[in-house]
C-alpha cells in the first residue's frame, strides 16, 4: 500500500487520499468588481453605459434563460469600467458582462 | 370450463410474456439487460412469481392519434419469496412503450406497494424506464406523486429496494430517493434529474449520460446508490444477500443463522501501535463475526467510514467503523451522511449497532465548512441519541474531541462502550494539546522542538490511555483486543430487551 500523509490536529496520519479529496477546489476569495453570468441566456436589455456610477440594487441586465426574464442587479457600488455584450447577444456560463472599479 | 376460454386465456398470457415483441428484446439483450421477466425470475426463488394485473391496459392518450392497446400497460408486478421470505415486487419493461410511466402503470405499481404495506414484507422495484408517458399528460405525473407519497408512508415499516437498470431519469428518479437501498449496474444504470440533453442545451456544458449520473457515479461520488455490481445477476445476489440481514418489517428481528466462530483470529496484530500509521478496519470487523462474513454498504462512497452488516452468534448486526486507511478515518461530509443514514435505517429495524472508534477528528477545510459540515456532523449524533436498539462502542485506538462524542460515546447513550488497553480518549490529540497548553513555555524554550516532544511523551502518559475515561466511569470495560468479539456479544444480549422511552412527539427535526 502506498500512503500519503494527511495532517489533522497537527498530526501526520500514514493514510491513503480519496479522489474527490485530491480533486477538490481550493477556495479563492470571491471577486465583487466583475458581473458574472450564472447560466448561459440572451442579453435583452442593458441598463448601464461605461462610466456611470451605480449602487446595490441597481438593474444592470435583462437576460433570457431558463423560460425566464432575469435581471441582474448590482451587488456593490462603483464605476462601471467596460460593458463587454451588446443587446441581443447569446452568452455562455461565466461569462463576464461589465467590469468595475 | 370450455376448452376454448382456456386457450383464450393461454394466449393471453404468451402476448404479455414476449413484452414489447422480439425485437424490442433483442435490443434490451445487446445492451447487456436481462428483459423484465428474467430480471423477476431470476431474482425470486425458484417458481414463487405470482404475477398480478398482466392484463391491465394502457389508458386512453390525451391525443386520438396516439392511442393504441399497451397490454401489462409496461410494468410487471407480482409477489415471491427470496430466501424463502416473502416480497411484493414490480419491474418496468423497457421494451413495452419505453417502460414510460402512464396512469395505468403506476396505478399496478401502486396496488403492489399498497399491498407489500399492508402484508408488512419488503418491496422491490426494479427501475428501468424512459420517464413520464408524455402522450397521457398529467396523469403521469399524477402516478409518480402517489408512488412517492407511498415510498414515504411506508418509510421504516417495511424495507424498500431500488434496483436501477437502465435509464431513470427526471422526477422518476425520486422512488428510488425516498427508498433504503439502491442497486446499480455498471454500464446500465442511469440516474439523473437533468439529462445530459437539457444540461448542454441549458449550460452549455458537454457531459456523457455515463459520466453524469452512470452507476460509478451514483455510487462513488453522489453516494446516492448503495451498491454496485458489474452485471445484473452480482447485483441480484447482492439483493438476495441484504435480505438475510434485514428483517420483514420494523415488528420484527431479522432472521437468526446458526451461529458460527470467525475464520480469522489475528485480531491482535492488525492496528499498528503508533495512532498515525494505518490500518484497514474491515480486518478487525472480519475478526468479530460469524465466519468473518461482512456486507459492506456504500462502499465506494466516502470509504473513509465504513458501514455494512455481518453476524454475532448468528444475530444479524450492523457495523459502524472509522476506516484509518482512508483519510485517516476522519469524519466529513459524506462519511457523516453515510453514517447516520445507516443507523437510522438499523434503528428502525431492529438491527443492534457495533461501532468502532479510531479517529483523528474532523476533516479541516474550507470546503468542507462551507458544504455544511456543522449540519451534516450534527446528523451523527441525532442519529446515535435518538437510537432505540442496542449498541456497544468498542474504541480501537484514538478517539479525540469531538469525534470522540458523536462515535457513539456513552454520553449519546451507547449502551456499553469497552476500549482498549492502547486506547487515547482526550479532548484532543497530544500534538495540538502541547501546542495550546504549554504554548507559552515552548516560546520561551531555547530548543521549542525538544520541549515540544518531552511534554507530548508526558501529555500521552497522562491522558492519552483509556483510564481517564475509565475512572470517569465514561468506559464500561477496558478490555483486551481477543476479548472483543466475546464482550460485545454478552453486551448485545444482555440489552435484547432494552426499552428506552422518548417523550412523546409528533417526529424529530433531524439537521438537514
Amino acid at each position: 500500500m502506498n500512503y500519503e500523509l494527511l495532517t489533522i490536529g497537527g498530526t501526520d496520519y500514514k493514510t491513503t487520499l480519496t479522489e474527490k479529496f485530491k480533486n477538490r477546489r481550493p477556495w479563492q476569495k470571491p471577486v465583487y468588481n466583475r458581473v458574472v453570468l450564472q447560466m448561459p441566456g440572451k442579453i435583452t436589455k442593458i441598463f448601464i453605459t461605461p462610466g456611470q456610477q451605480i449602487k446595490p440594487g441597481d438593474r444592470l441586465f435583462v437576460y433570457e434563460a431558463m423560460k425566464m426574464r432575469n435581471v441582474i442587479y448590482a451587488q456593490t457600488s462603483g464605476t462601471i469600467k467596460t460593458i463587454n455584450v451588446s443587446e441581443g447577444e447569446d452568452v455562455g456560463k461565466n461569462f463576464v458582462l461589465a467590469e468595475m472599479e | 370450463m370450455s376448452s376454448s376460454k382456456n386457450k383464450e386465456l393461454q394466449k393471453l398470457r404468451e402476448k404479455v410474456k414476449h413484452g414489447g415483441g422480439e425485437q424490442a428484446l433483442e435490443k434490451q439483450m445487446a445492451l447487456g439487460k436481462l428483459s423484465a421477466r428474467e430480471r423477476i425470475i431470476d431474482l425470486l426463488d425458484n417458481d414463487s412469481f405470482q404475477e398480478y394485473d398482466m392484463f391491465v391496459q394502457n389508458s386512453t392518450a390525451v391525443f386520438e392519434d396516439d392511442r393504441k392497446e399497451i397490454l401489462g400497460d409496461g410494468v410487471i408486478t407480482g409477489t415471491g419469496t427470496i430466501n424463502g421470505m416473502p416480497v411484493c415486487i414490480y419491474a418496468q419493461d423497457f421494451t413495452v412503450a419505453g417502460g414510460s410511466l402512464g396512469m395505468m402503470h403506476a396505478k399496478k405499481i401502486i396496488k403492489i406497494m399498497d399491498r407489500a404495506l399492508k402484508m408488512r414484507v419488503p418491496l422491490i422495484g426494479i427501475n428501468d424506464s424512459g420517464g413520464a408517458r408524455i402522450q397521457e399528460g398529467i396523469n403521469s405525473l399524477a402516478g409518480y406523486g402517489e408512488i412517492f407519497y407511498r415510498n414515504t408512508m411506508a418509510s421504516g415499516i417495511i424495507p424498500q429496494i431500488s434496483v436501477v437498470l437502465g435509464p431513470c431519469a427526471g422526477g422518476a428518479v425520486y422512488s428510488p430517493a425516498l427508498t433504503d437501498f439502491v442497486f446499480v449496474v455498471n454500464k446500465i444504470s442511469k440516474m439523473f434529474i437533468t439529462g445530459p440533453e437539457v444540461i448542454r442545451t441549458v449550460l452549455g456544458e458537454k457531459i456523457s449520460a455515463e459520466d453524469l449520473g452512470g452507476a460509478k457515479v451514483q455510487s462513488q461520488i453522489s453516494g446516492n446508490a448503495h451498491f454496485f455490481a458489474q452485471s445484473e445477476l452480482e447485483c441480484f445476489d447482492q439483493i438476495k444477500r441484504l435480505l438475510q440481514y434485514i428483517p420483514q418489517n420494523n415488528r420484527v428481528k431479522a432472521f437468526t443463522a446458526d451461529p458460527l466462530p470467525p475464520r480469522r483470529n489475528d485480531i491482535e496484530n492488525i492496528i499498528p501501535q503508533d495512532p498515525r500509521e494505518a490500518y484497514d478496519v474491515r480486518n478487525i470487523i472480519e475478526c468479530i463475526t460469524d465466519n468473518s462474513e461482512f456486507m459492506e454498504i456504500r462502499s465506494g462512497f466516502a470509504p473513509n467510514a465504513v458501514v455494512g452488516f455481518g453476524r454475532i452468534n448468528g444475530e444479524s448486526t450492523a457495523f459502524v467503523a472509522n476506516q484509518p486507511a482512508v483519510m485517516a478515518g476522519v469524519l466529513d461530509v459524506d462519511s457523516s451522511d453515510k453514517i447516520s443514514a445507516f443507523v437510522r435505517f438499523c434503528d428502525a429495524f431492529n438491527i443492534p449497532i457495533v461501532t468502532l472508534v479510531d479517529l483523528p477528528g474532523y476533516l479541516p477545510g474550507v470546503d468542507q465548512e462551507h458544504a455544511g459540515i456543522i449540519r451534516h456532523g450534527a446528523k451523527i449524533l441525532y442519529a446515535y441519541s435518538e437510537a432505540t436498539v442496542p449498541t456497544v462502542t468498542v474504541i480501537l485506538r484514538k478517539a479525540y474531541g469531538g469525534g470522540y462524542i458523536a462515535m457513539n460515546s456513552i454520553h449519546l447513550g451507547a449502551d456499553s462502550v469497552f476500549a482498549w488497553p492502547d486506547a487515547e480518549i482526550s479532548v484532543m490529540g497530544p500534538e495540538s494539546a502541547v501546542n495550546v497548553i504549554f504554548r507559552k513555555e515552548l516560546m520561551a524554550a531555547e530548543n521549542p522542538e525538544d520541549v515540544r516532544q518531552h511534554k507530548i511523551q508526558e501529555y500521552k502518559k497522562k491522558f492519552a490511555s483509556p483510564y481517564v475515561a475509565a475512572g470517569m466511569g465514561y468506559i464500561d470495560a477496558v478490555i483486551e483486543p481477543s476479548e472483543t468479539r466475546t464482550m460485545i456479544a454478552h453486551a448485545l444480549k444482555v440489552s435484547q430487551g432494552k426499552i428506552k422511552s422518548a417523550p412523546d412527539k409528533k417526529h424529530g427535526l433531524i439537521p438537514m
